[in-house]
Protein backbone atom coordinates (compact mmCIF):
# COMPACT_ATOMS: atom_id res chain seq x y z
CA UNK A 1 0.00 0.00 0.00
CA UNK A 2 2.81 2.38 0.97
CA UNK A 3 4.71 1.44 -2.19
CA UNK A 4 1.65 2.11 -4.34
CA UNK A 5 1.15 5.48 -2.64
CA UNK A 6 4.75 6.36 -3.25
CA UNK A 7 4.59 5.34 -6.91
CA UNK A 8 1.55 7.59 -7.27
CA UNK A 9 3.38 10.52 -5.62
CA UNK A 10 6.45 9.97 -7.79
CA UNK A 11 4.48 9.83 -11.02
CA UNK A 12 2.77 13.10 -10.01
CA UNK A 13 6.21 14.72 -9.41
CA UNK A 14 7.47 13.50 -12.77
CA UNK A 15 4.38 14.82 -14.56
CA UNK A 16 4.85 18.22 -12.91
CA UNK A 17 8.54 18.22 -13.83
CA UNK A 18 7.78 17.38 -17.45
CA UNK A 19 5.39 20.33 -17.68
CA UNK A 20 7.85 22.69 -16.04
CA UNK A 21 10.90 21.62 -18.01
CA UNK A 22 8.94 22.00 -21.24
CA UNK A 23 7.86 25.53 -20.34
CA UNK A 24 11.20 27.22 -20.93
CA UNK A 25 14.27 26.94 -18.80
CA UNK A 26 17.20 28.94 -17.51
CA UNK A 27 20.50 27.43 -16.58
CA UNK A 28 21.43 27.08 -12.95
CA UNK A 29 24.90 27.84 -11.69
CA UNK A 30 27.26 25.31 -10.15
CA UNK A 31 28.10 25.48 -6.43
CA UNK A 32 31.08 27.73 -5.67
CA UNK A 33 34.63 26.37 -5.42
CA UNK A 34 35.66 26.13 -1.79
CA UNK A 35 37.51 24.08 0.79
CA UNK A 36 36.47 23.72 4.44
CA UNK A 37 38.38 22.19 7.32
CA UNK A 38 36.19 21.71 10.38
CA UNK A 39 36.52 20.47 13.93
CA UNK A 40 33.22 19.29 15.37
CA UNK A 41 32.31 18.25 18.90
CA UNK A 42 29.19 17.03 20.69
CA UNK A 43 29.20 16.64 24.46
CA UNK A 44 26.13 15.67 26.45
CA UNK A 45 24.38 12.88 28.35
CA UNK A 46 27.67 11.07 29.00
CA UNK A 47 28.50 10.95 25.28
CA UNK A 48 31.41 12.76 23.65
CA UNK A 49 31.73 12.73 19.86
CA UNK A 50 34.34 14.80 18.09
CA UNK A 51 36.54 14.77 15.04
CA UNK A 52 37.46 16.48 11.78
CA UNK A 53 35.60 17.03 8.53
CA UNK A 54 37.28 18.20 5.33
CA UNK A 55 35.29 19.21 2.26
CA UNK A 56 36.87 20.23 -1.05
CA UNK A 57 34.88 21.31 -4.09
CA UNK A 58 36.26 22.31 -7.50
CA UNK A 59 34.53 23.17 -10.75
CA UNK A 60 35.70 22.64 -14.32
CA UNK A 61 34.74 24.85 -17.28
CA UNK A 62 31.50 25.93 -15.59
CA UNK A 63 30.04 22.58 -16.58
CA UNK A 64 31.08 20.19 -13.86
CA UNK A 65 31.79 20.59 -10.16
CA UNK A 66 33.17 17.71 -8.12
CA UNK A 67 33.56 17.37 -4.36
CA UNK A 68 35.10 15.05 -1.81
CA UNK A 69 34.40 14.97 1.91
CA UNK A 70 36.32 13.15 4.65
CA UNK A 71 34.55 12.99 8.00
CA UNK A 72 35.38 11.26 11.27
CA UNK A 73 33.54 10.71 14.55
CA UNK A 74 35.47 9.67 17.63
CA UNK A 75 32.89 8.45 20.12
CA UNK A 76 33.31 7.91 23.84
CA UNK A 77 30.03 6.77 25.32
CA UNK A 78 28.86 6.36 28.88
CA UNK A 79 25.27 7.28 28.02
CA UNK A 80 22.35 6.24 30.17
CA UNK A 81 21.55 3.44 27.67
CA UNK A 82 25.06 2.10 27.96
CA UNK A 83 25.21 2.39 31.75
CA UNK A 84 21.80 0.75 32.20
CA UNK A 85 22.63 -2.46 30.36
CA UNK A 86 26.31 -2.48 29.45
CA UNK A 87 29.60 -0.75 30.01
CA UNK A 88 31.08 2.39 28.49
CA UNK A 89 32.87 2.12 25.17
CA UNK A 90 34.95 4.00 22.62
CA UNK A 91 34.33 3.83 18.89
CA UNK A 92 35.39 5.47 15.63
CA UNK A 93 33.35 6.11 12.53
CA UNK A 94 34.92 7.21 9.26
CA UNK A 95 32.94 8.51 6.33
CA UNK A 96 34.05 9.30 2.78
CA UNK A 97 31.79 11.05 0.28
CA UNK A 98 32.43 11.92 -3.34
CA UNK A 99 30.08 13.45 -5.86
CA UNK A 100 29.64 15.73 -8.79
CA UNK A 101 27.20 18.21 -10.23
CA UNK A 102 26.78 18.46 -13.97
CA UNK A 103 25.22 21.45 -15.62
CA UNK A 104 23.27 19.99 -18.51
CA UNK A 105 21.48 22.13 -21.02
CA UNK A 106 18.43 22.72 -18.87
CA UNK A 107 19.17 21.23 -15.49
CA UNK A 108 21.72 20.64 -12.77
CA UNK A 109 22.24 16.92 -12.28
CA UNK A 110 23.88 15.69 -9.07
CA UNK A 111 25.38 12.31 -8.25
CA UNK A 112 26.87 11.25 -4.93
CA UNK A 113 28.34 8.27 -3.13
CA UNK A 114 29.03 7.92 0.61
CA UNK A 115 30.75 5.15 2.50
CA UNK A 116 30.55 5.06 6.29
CA UNK A 117 32.52 2.53 8.27
CA UNK A 118 32.80 1.56 11.93
CA UNK A 119 33.66 -1.68 13.66
CA UNK A 120 30.02 -2.82 13.87
CA UNK A 121 28.25 -0.86 11.11
CA UNK A 122 28.92 -0.45 7.39
CA UNK A 123 26.82 1.85 5.23
CA UNK A 124 26.99 2.66 1.52
CA UNK A 125 24.71 5.28 0.00
CA UNK A 126 24.24 6.44 -3.59
CA UNK A 127 22.24 9.54 -4.39
CA UNK A 128 20.85 11.21 -7.48
CA UNK A 129 19.31 14.65 -7.82
CA UNK A 130 18.07 16.98 -10.50
CA UNK A 131 17.18 20.63 -10.11
CA UNK A 132 15.92 23.28 -12.44
CA UNK A 133 15.31 27.03 -12.42
CA UNK A 134 12.35 28.33 -14.34
CA UNK A 135 9.85 31.19 -14.44
CA UNK A 136 12.52 33.83 -14.99
CA UNK A 137 14.80 32.06 -12.47
CA UNK A 138 12.36 32.89 -9.70
CA UNK A 139 11.50 29.26 -9.00
CA UNK A 140 13.81 26.31 -8.38
CA UNK A 141 12.55 22.77 -8.31
CA UNK A 142 14.69 19.88 -7.03
CA UNK A 143 13.96 16.17 -7.08
CA UNK A 144 16.15 13.66 -5.27
CA UNK A 145 16.51 9.96 -4.65
CA UNK A 146 19.01 8.07 -2.54
CA UNK A 147 19.47 4.47 -1.58
CA UNK A 148 21.52 3.18 1.31
CA UNK A 149 22.61 -0.37 2.00
CA UNK A 150 23.71 -1.00 5.57
CA UNK A 151 25.27 -4.01 7.27
CA UNK A 152 24.66 -4.28 11.03
CA UNK A 153 27.15 -6.18 13.19
CA UNK A 154 27.53 -6.77 16.91
CA UNK A 155 30.95 -6.78 18.54
CA UNK A 156 31.50 -9.76 20.83
CA UNK A 157 33.47 -9.89 24.06
CA UNK A 158 36.17 -11.98 22.35
CA UNK A 159 36.79 -9.24 19.76
CA UNK A 160 34.90 -10.91 16.90
CA UNK A 161 31.95 -9.23 15.13
CA UNK A 162 28.70 -11.10 14.60
CA UNK A 163 26.53 -10.10 11.65
CA UNK A 164 23.01 -9.23 12.83
CA UNK A 165 21.37 -8.29 9.53
CA UNK A 166 21.09 -5.83 6.65
CA UNK A 167 19.05 -2.67 6.27
CA UNK A 168 18.03 -0.86 3.11
CA UNK A 169 17.10 2.82 3.21
CA UNK A 170 15.48 4.76 0.37
CA UNK A 171 14.70 8.47 0.29
CA UNK A 172 12.51 10.38 -2.16
CA UNK A 173 12.66 14.15 -1.92
CA UNK A 174 11.07 17.14 -3.57
CA UNK A 175 12.09 20.74 -2.99
CA UNK A 176 10.71 23.98 -4.33
CA UNK A 177 12.15 27.41 -3.64
CA UNK A 178 10.39 30.54 -4.77
CA UNK A 179 11.49 34.17 -4.86
CA UNK A 180 8.49 36.18 -3.66
CA UNK A 181 9.91 39.71 -3.65
CA UNK A 182 13.37 41.27 -4.04
CA UNK A 183 13.93 40.63 -0.31
CA UNK A 184 11.83 37.55 0.46
CA UNK A 185 12.29 33.88 -0.49
CA UNK A 186 10.41 30.74 0.57
CA UNK A 187 11.28 27.07 0.23
CA UNK A 188 9.07 23.98 0.55
CA UNK A 189 10.46 20.47 1.08
CA UNK A 190 8.86 17.05 1.19
CA UNK A 191 10.61 13.76 1.78
CA UNK A 192 9.51 10.16 2.09
CA UNK A 193 11.90 7.65 3.66
CA UNK A 194 11.43 3.89 3.43
CA UNK A 195 13.54 1.59 5.62
CA UNK A 196 13.60 -2.20 5.39
CA UNK A 197 15.53 -4.79 7.35
CA UNK A 198 17.37 -4.85 10.68
CA UNK A 199 16.48 -1.46 12.17
CA UNK A 200 17.28 -1.71 15.87
CA UNK A 201 20.48 -1.20 17.79
CA UNK A 202 21.79 -4.69 18.61
CA UNK A 203 23.14 -3.59 22.01
CA UNK A 204 20.13 -1.78 23.43
CA UNK A 205 17.81 -3.66 25.75
CA UNK A 206 14.31 -3.33 27.15
CA UNK A 207 13.67 -3.85 30.85
CA UNK A 208 10.77 -5.87 32.24
CA UNK A 209 9.45 -7.17 35.53
CA UNK A 210 10.47 -10.82 35.99
CA UNK A 211 8.50 -13.60 37.69
CA UNK A 212 8.41 -13.46 41.51
CA UNK A 213 11.62 -14.86 42.95
CA UNK A 214 13.69 -14.07 39.84
CA UNK A 215 14.94 -10.69 40.99
CA UNK A 216 13.60 -7.12 40.77
CA UNK A 217 14.30 -6.38 37.12
CA UNK A 218 15.32 -8.26 33.97
CA UNK A 219 16.59 -7.23 30.54
CA UNK A 220 15.99 -8.57 27.03
CA UNK A 221 16.85 -7.60 23.47
CA UNK A 222 14.59 -5.12 21.72
CA UNK A 223 12.22 -6.35 18.98
CA UNK A 224 11.49 -3.88 16.15
CA UNK A 225 9.34 -4.10 13.01
CA UNK A 226 11.36 -4.72 9.84
CA UNK A 227 9.91 -1.76 7.95
CA UNK A 228 9.59 1.91 8.72
CA UNK A 229 8.07 4.50 6.36
CA UNK A 230 8.04 8.20 7.13
CA UNK A 231 6.93 11.48 5.58
CA UNK A 232 8.30 14.91 6.42
CA UNK A 233 7.22 18.32 5.15
CA UNK A 234 9.00 21.58 5.79
CA UNK A 235 8.63 25.23 4.98
CA UNK A 236 11.51 27.67 5.32
CA UNK A 237 11.48 31.34 4.58
CA UNK A 238 14.04 34.14 4.66
CA UNK A 239 13.51 37.86 4.68
CA UNK A 240 16.09 40.61 4.15
CA UNK A 241 15.53 43.26 6.79
CA UNK A 242 15.70 47.02 6.08
CA UNK A 243 19.39 46.96 7.14
CA UNK A 244 22.00 44.26 6.31
CA UNK A 245 20.49 41.43 8.30
CA UNK A 246 18.12 38.56 7.61
CA UNK A 247 15.46 36.58 9.41
CA UNK A 248 14.99 32.86 8.74
CA UNK A 249 11.98 30.85 9.90
CA UNK A 250 11.51 27.11 9.64
CA UNK A 251 8.68 24.70 10.44
CA UNK A 252 8.72 20.95 9.84
CA UNK A 253 6.19 18.19 10.47
CA UNK A 254 6.98 14.49 10.54
CA UNK A 255 5.06 11.24 10.93
CA UNK A 256 6.00 7.60 10.49
CA UNK A 257 4.51 4.11 10.39
CA UNK A 258 5.71 3.43 13.95
CA UNK A 259 3.25 6.01 15.29
CA UNK A 260 5.77 8.80 15.92
CA UNK A 261 4.65 12.33 15.17
CA UNK A 262 7.12 15.18 15.44
CA UNK A 263 7.43 18.84 14.67
CA UNK A 264 10.14 21.44 14.94
CA UNK A 265 10.31 25.22 14.62
CA UNK A 266 13.33 27.47 14.30
CA UNK A 267 13.96 31.19 14.16
CA UNK A 268 17.36 32.49 13.10
CA UNK A 269 18.65 36.05 12.88
CA UNK A 270 21.78 36.78 10.81
CA UNK A 271 23.48 40.14 11.04
CA UNK A 272 26.41 41.56 9.13
CA UNK A 273 28.90 43.56 11.18
CA UNK A 274 31.34 45.94 9.45
CA UNK A 275 31.20 43.93 6.18
CA UNK A 276 33.77 41.34 7.36
CA UNK A 277 31.79 39.68 10.12
CA UNK A 278 28.54 37.76 10.11
CA UNK A 279 26.85 37.12 13.44
CA UNK A 280 24.04 34.61 13.89
CA UNK A 281 21.65 33.80 16.73
CA UNK A 282 18.92 31.15 16.69
CA UNK A 283 16.39 29.30 18.79
CA UNK A 284 14.85 25.93 17.94
CA UNK A 285 12.26 23.67 19.48
CA UNK A 286 11.54 20.02 18.66
CA UNK A 287 8.89 17.71 20.08
CA UNK A 288 7.75 14.19 19.31
CA UNK A 289 5.29 11.56 20.48
CA UNK A 290 6.33 7.99 21.24
CA UNK A 291 6.43 4.95 18.93
CA UNK A 292 3.51 2.53 19.37
CA UNK A 293 5.80 -0.19 20.70
CA UNK A 294 7.82 1.95 23.12
CA UNK A 295 7.58 1.38 26.87
CA UNK A 296 9.92 2.38 29.65
CA UNK A 297 9.12 -0.77 31.66
CA UNK A 298 7.44 -3.84 30.15
CA UNK A 299 5.11 -5.80 32.45
CA UNK A 300 6.61 -9.25 31.81
CA UNK A 301 8.92 -11.17 29.48
CA UNK A 302 7.87 -11.26 25.78
CA UNK A 303 4.87 -9.06 26.57
CA UNK A 304 4.45 -7.89 22.96
CA UNK A 305 5.58 -8.78 19.46
CA UNK A 306 7.46 -5.46 19.14
CA UNK A 307 9.19 -3.82 22.08
CA UNK A 308 11.59 -0.90 22.24
CA UNK A 309 13.14 1.20 24.99
CA UNK A 310 15.19 3.58 22.88
CA UNK A 311 14.76 7.04 24.40
CA UNK A 312 14.61 8.43 20.84
CA UNK A 313 11.32 6.47 20.47
CA UNK A 314 9.77 7.98 23.61
CA UNK A 315 7.76 11.19 24.03
CA UNK A 316 10.10 14.15 24.57
CA UNK A 317 11.07 17.63 23.53
CA UNK A 318 14.30 19.40 22.74
CA UNK A 319 15.02 23.10 23.15
CA UNK A 320 18.08 24.60 21.47
CA UNK A 321 19.81 27.91 21.38
CA UNK A 322 22.71 28.76 19.07
CA UNK A 323 25.26 31.45 18.33
CA UNK A 324 27.58 31.73 15.34
CA UNK A 325 30.27 34.06 14.07
CA UNK A 326 32.06 34.15 10.71
CA UNK A 327 35.04 36.42 10.17
CA UNK A 328 36.46 37.09 6.71
CA UNK A 329 40.21 37.76 6.81
CA UNK A 330 41.43 41.03 5.35
CA UNK A 331 44.77 39.81 3.95
CA UNK A 332 44.68 38.06 0.58
CA UNK A 333 45.93 34.59 -0.21
CA UNK A 334 47.53 34.36 -3.71
CA UNK A 335 45.24 31.55 -4.91
CA UNK A 336 42.02 32.50 -3.11
CA UNK A 337 39.19 34.96 -3.62
CA UNK A 338 38.59 35.10 0.12
CA UNK A 339 39.07 33.07 3.28
CA UNK A 340 37.28 33.04 6.59
CA UNK A 341 36.99 31.37 9.98
CA UNK A 342 33.69 30.42 11.62
CA UNK A 343 32.63 29.33 15.08
CA UNK A 344 29.19 27.99 15.97
CA UNK A 345 27.98 26.92 19.40
CA UNK A 346 24.64 25.19 20.00
CA UNK A 347 23.19 24.38 23.38
CA UNK A 348 20.50 21.67 23.50
CA UNK A 349 18.29 20.53 26.36
CA UNK A 350 16.47 17.17 26.12
CA UNK A 351 13.44 16.57 28.38
CA UNK A 352 11.92 13.08 28.29
CA UNK A 353 8.31 12.56 29.36
CA UNK A 354 8.21 8.78 29.68
CA UNK A 355 11.81 7.60 29.67
CA UNK A 356 12.86 7.11 33.27
CA UNK A 357 16.34 7.24 34.75
CA UNK A 358 16.69 3.52 35.48
CA UNK A 359 20.03 4.07 37.25
CA UNK A 360 18.18 5.61 40.21
CA UNK A 361 16.36 2.38 41.12
CA UNK A 362 19.62 0.48 41.56
CA UNK A 363 21.70 -0.08 44.62
CA UNK A 364 24.93 1.86 44.34
CA UNK A 365 28.05 1.53 46.49
CA UNK A 366 26.15 -0.59 48.98
CA UNK A 367 23.49 2.09 49.50
CA UNK A 368 19.84 1.22 48.86
CA UNK A 369 18.18 2.48 45.68
CA UNK A 370 16.69 5.98 45.82
CA UNK A 371 13.53 5.04 43.92
CA UNK A 372 11.39 1.98 43.24
CA UNK A 373 11.46 0.45 39.77
CA UNK A 374 9.06 2.25 37.45
CA UNK A 375 8.87 5.28 39.77
CA UNK A 376 12.20 6.91 38.93
CA UNK A 377 12.22 10.55 37.78
CA UNK A 378 12.10 11.03 34.02
CA UNK A 379 15.42 11.58 32.31
CA UNK A 380 16.81 14.90 31.07
CA UNK A 381 20.19 16.07 29.88
CA UNK A 382 21.96 18.99 28.25
CA UNK A 383 24.40 18.97 25.35
CA UNK A 384 26.86 21.40 23.79
CA UNK A 385 27.64 21.24 20.07
CA UNK A 386 30.68 23.03 18.61
CA UNK A 387 31.57 23.66 14.97
CA UNK A 388 34.85 25.44 14.29
CA UNK A 389 36.00 25.73 10.68
CA UNK A 390 38.23 27.52 8.22
CA UNK A 391 37.01 28.16 4.67
CA UNK A 392 38.90 29.13 1.53
CA UNK A 393 36.95 30.25 -1.55
CA UNK A 394 38.97 30.09 -4.76
CA UNK B 1 2.16 17.25 -1.30
CA UNK B 2 -1.04 17.96 -3.28
CA UNK B 3 -0.69 21.66 -2.46
CA UNK B 4 2.85 21.73 -3.84
CA UNK B 5 1.69 20.13 -7.09
CA UNK B 6 -1.15 22.64 -7.45
CA UNK B 7 1.20 25.57 -6.85
CA UNK B 8 3.68 24.19 -9.39
CA UNK B 9 1.02 23.60 -11.99
CA UNK B 10 -0.39 27.09 -11.42
CA UNK B 11 3.08 28.61 -11.89
CA UNK B 12 3.81 26.48 -14.94
CA UNK B 13 0.47 27.36 -16.47
CA UNK B 14 1.05 30.99 -15.58
CA UNK B 15 4.23 31.00 -17.65
CA UNK B 16 2.11 30.63 -20.77
CA UNK B 17 -0.32 33.43 -19.96
CA UNK B 18 -0.08 36.93 -18.54
CA UNK B 19 1.79 36.02 -15.31
CA UNK B 20 5.34 37.25 -15.78
CA UNK B 21 8.37 37.01 -13.46
CA UNK B 22 8.07 40.10 -11.27
CA UNK B 23 11.54 40.15 -9.66
CA UNK B 24 14.06 40.89 -12.42
CA UNK B 25 17.64 39.55 -12.27
CA UNK B 26 19.02 43.05 -11.59
CA UNK B 27 16.71 43.36 -8.57
CA UNK B 28 18.23 40.38 -6.73
CA UNK B 29 21.17 42.00 -4.98
CA UNK B 30 19.73 41.39 -1.52
CA UNK B 31 18.78 37.80 -2.34
CA UNK B 32 22.36 37.12 -3.52
CA UNK B 33 23.87 38.37 -0.25
CA UNK B 34 25.48 35.48 1.70
CA UNK B 35 23.32 36.33 4.74
CA UNK B 36 20.29 35.30 2.63
CA UNK B 37 21.56 31.75 1.90
CA UNK B 38 19.33 29.14 3.52
CA UNK B 39 22.51 27.30 4.50
CA UNK B 40 25.76 29.21 4.02
CA UNK B 41 28.22 26.48 4.93
CA UNK B 42 27.43 22.94 3.67
CA UNK B 43 30.01 21.19 5.84
CA UNK B 44 28.62 22.79 9.00
CA UNK B 45 24.98 22.26 8.06
CA UNK B 46 25.55 18.60 7.26
CA UNK B 47 27.09 18.07 10.70
CA UNK B 48 24.20 19.69 12.57
CA UNK B 49 21.68 17.65 10.53
CA UNK B 50 23.64 14.56 11.58
CA UNK B 51 23.38 15.59 15.25
CA UNK B 52 19.61 16.12 14.94
CA UNK B 53 19.07 12.84 13.13
CA UNK B 54 21.08 10.91 15.73
CA UNK B 55 19.17 12.42 18.68
CA UNK B 56 15.66 12.85 17.24
CA UNK B 57 13.36 10.32 15.57
CA UNK B 58 12.29 12.68 12.76
CA UNK B 59 14.20 12.53 9.49
CA UNK B 60 13.76 13.97 6.01
CA UNK B 61 12.97 17.38 4.50
CA UNK B 62 16.04 18.93 6.12
CA UNK B 63 16.41 21.34 3.23
CA UNK B 64 18.77 21.58 0.30
CA UNK B 65 16.24 22.56 -2.37
CA UNK B 66 17.98 24.11 -5.32
CA UNK B 67 21.00 22.13 -6.26
CA UNK B 68 22.35 19.87 -3.54
CA UNK B 69 24.42 20.97 -0.62
CA UNK B 70 27.65 19.60 -2.06
CA UNK B 71 28.29 17.55 1.01
CA UNK B 72 27.11 14.12 0.01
Amino acid sequence: MAAADMAKKLSAFIAVLAILFASGAHALVLPEDRADVMYHAYDGGGVTVDGPSVLVRKGYKEKVSAYANYYQDMVSSASIDVLTSGSKYSEERTEYSVGMDYLADRALISLGYTNSSESDYEAKTVSFGISQDFFGDMTTLALGYSRGDDEVLKNQDDGASLKMGDAQRQRYSLGLSQILTRSWIVSLSAETVVDDGFLRNPYRQIRYLPQPGEGDIAFAEEAYPETRNSDAFAIRTMYYLPYRASLRLEARKFSDSWGIKAENYEIRYTHSVRSRMIFEIKARTYSQTQADFYQDLFPYENAFEFMGRDKELSTYNVSSFGLGLTYEFGYKLPFAKKHSASFYWDFMRFDYENFRNALLSREADGLPAEYRIGEEPTYAFEANVIRLFYTVNY
Amino acid sequence: MRLICIVLLALAGGGCSSLQPWVKPYERGQLADPIMAFDRDPVATKYLMHVYEAREAARGAEGGAGGGCGCG
